[in-house]
């Protein structure tokens, strides 16, 4: 038997990785809401700005704050570049080329950073207080990560709802020729999208990289998680993919404290499936 | 017609006669190469004849795995041939496309989620293969438990014109079996389906039992693929044989080719490989990554700019009557 307290240990480690889970599946269901189109490699844009903050914080030793800052412009700049270039071409093609041009992205971004930085596994070294409760330690950086996610994910909430550029973000996502044929620019749109959908990606990766070392198959490792919240969630629903990061990382986490890491990951699927029996829609979808 | 029907003769003809052509040196090279030619070819077919109807797999590394660690598994620990191996992993292979393909179907999981979620079972499969490693070698992979010299029963001959031979007829089967489905009810069935679910049904198509058979049909052939590439490579990894590399791999050389040809998947894989051969020779071990770079980077250009792939391009071309294309197929933007 489990002493409990490794449970409840995992539990709240679950808990915690589900904050930034959470950040990754809504950047990716922004983007598939609004574009119509999932990014494969989109958790590989997340370990390029990894390797950037590596490399500002640890290596030429700035402060971690200039590093994420940095991540957060160089992931905007990543989410522009990724929509000019490989999306916007192929915006009416056939779903499968849609999915394989990202994918190719993918296999382009893996081997690039193997080619640059070797596949080492790198990490940034904060100087922390330990933390404990009730005799449980608790990662400090792992407490700040959440935090810092669930601001994002209130702020991304307020950018859609409260602003006008966000206002138009969520029409798009609704009803794209309704859009269109009220005189808004749906490419302009498309650009914002990509730009906050980088963006979140490169806040993901300042908070990944100090609970996680990275590595050229980094993306590997998170993406399918990532694709699984979506679906469970309900592509799209920023609220389902909301509940589901944190149903996921639950299952992973202790599941992962019980057996090992990756039988989690496999737990974690058949969960996956059995909840797509009960819940096709999504979580949170309302039976018809 | 005729034409046609003596072009392929003449192909199969010098294909047989291939191994004993002079080549000189590189003739064991060639014969490599074109033995991986035959198998992943005979696996992209596996794969178009689901992917052409809109069922996007990006998963199909899940059932090349099986099928591939089923076999070897039984005959390391506990000396059952890979013929009947082969049965049991397809047998274990149709089933686990079931568990997969039933809910998928019945609850109408389409388009990018369809991908997305067996893209997630090509990567659980891989990683229950690295967490089972007690048995199957976790990340270094397992190599087939050689026999005592050439043996029929094992799968295992030392001359590689045997398995030329065999991956041949393998390819052939596959054509076969791909050209019968492209013939069949289940065709036409399944591109209405393709169109329009709903309608499909109304008329009374039986949707889920298609779309599940078809599945089953293409999990089954890939897996029987990944028998055959185990055996001939006698060594399996959970990175070559399941997973999201190889899952995308198969998926590109098929929508290289083109899908909706019956030579699509063989022009799409003869190419890559051809690629992938050139480029590792060209970089050898200097330049780790750099082979993979450029693959995906002319992945990317071949895509945006050849979206109905190469042979279904210059079919197009030759082709009186408009080639069956997809319904949203490109639209200048």
């Amino acid at each position: 038997m489990i002493d409990p307290l490794f449970l409840a240990e995992a539990a709240i480690n679950g808990l915690l990785l589900g904050g930034v889970l959470a950040l990754l599946a809504l950047g990716l269901n922004l983007i598939f809401g609004v574009i119509d189109i999932v990014w494969i490699a989109y958790v590989d844009l997340v370990m390029i700005c990894m390797y950037a903050v590596y490399f500002i914080v640890q290596v030429y030793g700035y402060p971690i704050w200039l590093g994420g800052l940095a991540s957060v412009a160089l992931g905007a700049l990543l989410g522009i570049g990724v929509h000019l270039l490989i999306i916007s071409p192929i915006l009416t093609s056939a779903p499968v080329n849609q999915l394989l041009a990202t994918g190719g992205l993918l296999f382009f971004l893996q081997s690039f950073a193997t080619f640059l930085w070797t596949t080492d596994h790198r990490s940034v070294r904060l100087d922390l207080p330990r933390l404990e409760i009730l005799d449980m330690p608790i990662s400090v950086a792992r407490l700040i990560a959440f935090v810092l996610a669930v601001l994002v994910m209130l702020g991304l909430y307020l950018f859609l709802t409260r602003t006008y550029i966000g206002t138009a973000i969520r029409a798009v996502s609704q009803d794209r020729e309704a859009m269109s044929l009220m005189g808004a620019n749906p490419q302009r749109v498309y650009l914002v999208t990509s730009a906050v959908g980088g963006a979140m990606a490169g806040i993901a990766a300042a908070l990944l990289i100090i609970q996680y070392a990275v590595h050229p198959f980094f993306g590997a490792a998170f993406g399918p998680i990532t694709f699984m919240i979506c679906v469970l969630g309900g592509l799209g629903n920023m609220v389902g993919a909301f509940v589901a990061s944190f149903v996921m990382s639950e299952v992973i986490a202790i599941s992962g404290v019980i057996w090992s890491t990756e039988m989690g990951y496999v737990i974690a699927f058949v969960v996956f499936i059995v909840m797509i029996f009960a819940r096709p829609g999504g979580l949170l979808a309302r039976r018809s | 017609m005729t034409l046609g029907r003596a072009a392929a003769v003449l192909v199969v003809a010098v294909l047989l006669a291939a191994p004993f052509l002079p080549l000189g040196v590189t003739r064991e090279y060639t014969i490599h190469v074109l033995v991986q030619i035959f198998i992943w070819s005979f696996i992209g077919g596996a794969w178009s004849i689901m992917g052409r109807f809109g069922l996007t797999s990006l998963g199909h590394g899940a059932f090349l795995g099986i099928g591939a660690y089923t076999t070897t598994l039984l005959w390391n620990f506990f000396g059952l041939t890979p013929w009947l191996g082969a049965l049991v992993a397809v047998t274990l292979t149709a089933l686990f496309a079931v568990v997969v393909a039933y809910p998928c179907s019945r609850f109408q999981v389409v388009g990018h989620y369809f991908g997305l979620v067996t893209l997630a079972v090509g990567e659980v499969i891989r990683l229950l293969i690295v967490a089972e490693r007690d048995w199957t070698g976790g990340s270094l992979g397992l190599t087939v438990k050689p026999a005592a010299g050439d043996s029929i029963l094992a799968i295992q001959f030392a001359d590689k014109r045997v398995f030329y031979y065999g991956a041949l007829v393998l390819w052939l089967a596959g054509l076969y079996i791909w050209w019968r489905v492209d013939r069949s009810m289940a065709r036409a069935a399944m591109e209405a389906i393709g169109e329009d679910e709903t309608a499909a049904a109304s008329v009374g198509i039986h949707v889920s039992r298609f779309k599940i058979g078809i599945t089953v049909l293409s999990a089954v052939l890939t897996a029987i693929g990944g028998v055959a590439y185990a055996q001939y490579i006698s060594y399996v990894n959970p990175d070559t044989l399941a997973g999201i590399g190889v899952s995308l791999r198969i998926v590109f050389a098929v929508v290289l080719g083109g899908m909706y040809s019956l030579l699509g998947p063989t022009v799409g894989t003869a190419l890559t490989i051809a690629l992938a051969e050139y480029l590792r020779i060209l970089f050898g071990l200097k330049f780790i990554g750099m082979a993979e770079t450029i693959y995906g980077f002319l992945l990317i250009v071949f895509i945006i700019f050849l979206p109905a792939g190469i042979y279904g391009s210059v079919s197009q071309l030759f082709r009186r009557r408009p080639a069956p294309m997809p319904t949203h197929a490109r639209t200048p933007a």
